[in-house]
């Protein structure tokens, strides 16, 4: 431009000299450019590293757990053991001795075995569960008395570790918890065919148990669900309506700061205070139950709802204010321009930030420890004021056991913790989506 | 007093025509406004005679929206907002206790500066007021308020096989077009227009002044403009404002060819602003 109006020597040498200390300095703010890169790159390839090593530990470890070993054994349902009036009275079929059937079937396959400590040895490698495993189906078909047949029963825990490799062989006799004997006579069914893995579906279909192979994870994801039943009722109409109240109708005055101050200060109020409110004014103020959801969800939703109401405040704080002029232009009231324009435009966001509190909520462990839901529960709750425990205390409760099966039984019930947590991340993501289309 | 004095000049300098067959409309009377601790306006008083268009320029800041946001009280969602004085619609004192402000706006529309149409269906967005103050007694009623309200506001032709489509997807003129037709759709006595143009072309422009040369016959507008000559083009009274006080009002041609203040000379000759 200069150039052409101004064509004289010295002010072309500046122009060149200019733009040489342009180009130094391009190549500076490339450089630095590219550094900047290589850092975040180098940031989410450590945290993509992380995240891979999480949950690589965790499938490792945990996905035996879906297996179980097995064992078929031929056993004699011989009417004099069983039932020796032929009334067939449930109460006499459910008072009999199935452990001594199971023993005997067991004795049979190796006669030799003579002594008493090798008889208990040998009946401990089939799990405690199994004479009730049998109970239940000769009750359930009571024509199975009197007959010959192929029962399938889990091997006991140490079993199914030894079997799975997980306790080896290799290390001396007094340092592991299944002896010479047993190996040898596990060999032998094994030989037999009679042993095999199978897909362990009592870890999904049963309560907790003291006993690895037979505890499952339904009781507690269960009373998660019942939990975050209560805690979804109660802190999402709670939070929507607190946000658009305080958005959308409170005057903006000293008291209204001060109320929202203190619920930027709740969110961040360690969740185990939470737990002890809950303990101080639910269970011993109110007296409701020990250990129930009721108050699991009671307590979960007032840690949620400062997070809720964050969230759904920033939402609607997000939607334009033409929106709100334009309504209100038309003669809408506070009431019509809040649900009919900006509620359906904020709630992409908010139930965003409902699903997160709730994805939240649902790997909380700390306040449910202090409300009780870390007794040991093996049936089912059925309802919210039954007692049960959650996904993560029942993690925590099989993490702190002895017995070598609940590493994996910890991990499992982790994978399927991690699980519901994407599904439900998945679910905001998906709501977002099919919200915004409507914009 | 000093604005008494200007009313009296003008009106014997102005054109009995005008003057004598256009009856008041709207009234203000020192209106004031303050933002908090801060004055906006100081004691307004002007006329909107009925079924004319009355332009409000001055540069930007001088309170002339804010004045026009005092006519449908759309003041009143703006925290800390106070406004003083009083204002007639016909006989009615809309800054009155016992008035209802979602009766008021019903009577006086409002069109703004962006075209905000909801995100909804272009149905949707001319149906909501009918649909709100309970106009249309059923389905076809309403079919013909829309279909008339966007015939009239010259959108007719070009959406009525889109009917259901957003309305968010129309062009900006046609976006603005359609906020017309929402806001006559509940047959308002006034139509409040705050820059309507400026966020549009030339074209779109001259079509929403085509529409409003139109629509003045049925209602009484009043609008802001930051363009002095559509101020020219579409209005046929001119009220000048400066620094949060009404300079000059009157007849625009007047205004504009023999401005009796210094301030709206150099104004309109672009001397300032």
């Amino acid at each position: 431009m200069t150039d052409s109006i101004l064509p004289n020597q010295p002010d072309t040498a500046g122009q060149n000299h200019k733009s040489a200390l342009v180009a130094a300095s391009l190549k500076k703010r490339y450089a630095a450019e590219r550094r900047f890169r290589l850092y975040g790159v180098a940031a989410v390839m450590t945290a993509l590293f992380f995240v891979v090593l999480l949950f690589a530990t965790i499938i490792y470890n945990g996905y035996p757990t879906f297996t179980q070993t097995m064992v078929k054994l031929e056993i004699t349902l011989n009417e004099q053991d069983i039932d020796p009036q032929g009334t067939r009275d449930p109460e006499v079929l459910s008072a009999a001795n199935y452990r001594k059937l199971i023993r005997k079937a067991l004795l049979d396959l190796f006669p030799d075995v003579k002594s008493r400590g090798d008889k208990r040895k040998l009946s401990k490698m089939v799990s405690t569960g199994a004479p009730f495993a049998l109970r239940e189906a000769v009750m359930d078909d009571p024509t199975l008395i009197g007959r010959r047949g192929q029962f399938t029963f889990p091997m006991s825990d140490d079993i199914d570790q030894f079997f799975k490799g997980t306790i080896s062989s290799s290390s001396a006799e007094a340092d592991r918890r299944v002896s010479d004997k047993q190996v040898n006579w596990l060999m032998r069914m094994v030989d037999q065919g009679m042993v095999e893995k199978q897909f362990n579906s009592k870890f999904f279909t049963n309560g907790d148990s003291r006993e690895p192979e037979l505890a499952g994870i339904l009781g507690a994801a269960v009373g998660s669900f019942l939990t975050l039943l209560v805690t979804l009722a109660l802190s999402f109409p709670i939070g929507i309506a607190s946000a658009v109240y305080l958005e959308e109708f409170a005057p903006k005055n000293r008291l209204t700061q001060v109320i929202e101050v203190n619920i930027n200060n709740l969110a961040a109020v360690p969740s185990i205070v939470f737990g002890l409110l809950g303990l101080a004014i639910f269970l011993n103020f109110f007296g409701l139950p020990r250990s129930a959801p009721i108050v699991g969800g009671l307590v979960l939703a007032l840690m949620t709802l400062p997070t809720i109401i964050i969230a759904g405040r920033a939402a609607l704080k997000a939607v334009p204010p033409s929106i709100r002029e334009a309504a209100f232009g038309m003669g809408a009231s506070r009431i019509q321009t809040v649900t009919h324009h900006v509620l359906p435009l904020a709630m992409p966001g908010m139930l965003t930030g409902a699903i997160l509190g709730m994805a939240q909520a649902l790997g909380e462990t700390a306040p449910l420890l202090m409300i009780g839901m870390v007794a040991f529960i093996v049936d089912i709750p059925g309802s919210i004021t039954d007692p049960s425990t959650v996904l993560p205390v029942q993690i925590y409760l099989w993490a702190d056991s002895p017995e070598r099966a609940f590493v994996e039984r910890t991990s499992g019930a982790i994978i399927v913790l991690l699980g519901f947590l994407i599904m439900m991340n998945a679910a905001a993501v998906i709501l977002r989506k099919k919200f915004e289309n409507k914009w | 007093m000093l604005m008494d004095q200007k009313l009296q000049a003008s009106s014997t300098l102005a054109r009995p025509l005008s003057k004598s067959v256009a009856p008041i409309k709207l009234k203000a009377r020192s209106v004031s406004v303050f933002y908090g601790e801060s004055q906006a306006l100081f004691g307004i008083d002007l006329d909107i005679p009925k079924n004319q268009v009355t332009s409000l320029i001055g540069p930007s800041g001088c309170g002339k929206s804010t004045f026009l946001r005092c006519f449908n009280r759309m003041n009143d969602i703006i925290d800390g907002c106070q406004v003083s004085g009083n204002i007639h619609l016909d006989e009615l004192d809309i800054y009155d206790k016992s008035i209802d402000v979602v009766h008021l706006r019903a009577r006086v529309g409002m069109v703004f500066q962006k075209p905000n149409p909801f995100p909804k269906s272009i149905y949707d967005n001319v149906s909501y007021g009918p649909k709100i103050h309970g106009l249309a007694s059923d389905k076809t009623e309403m079919d013909q308020i829309v279909q008339a309200s966007l015939e009239r506001a010259g959108l007719w032709k070009e959406v009525k096989d889109r009917l259901s489509s957003p309305g968010t997807g129309l062009s900006g003129g046609q976006q603005q077009r359609l906020c017309i037709a929402r806001a006559i759709a509940v047959e308002p006595e006034v139509i409040l227009m705050d820059e309507p143009c400026s966020a549009l072309d030339p074209i779109a422009t001259a079509k929403i002044e085509e529409l409003m040369d139109e629509l003045k016959n049925n209602f009484t507008i009043a609008i802001v403009t930051h363009s002095m000559q559509q101020a020219a083009r579409v209005s046929q009274r001119t009220a000048f404002f400066h620094l949060g006080k009404l300079i000059e009002v009157g007849d625009t041609q007047q205004v504009f060819t023999t401005p009796k203040e210094t301030r709206t000379q150099e104004y309109i000759t672009g001397r300032f602003g």
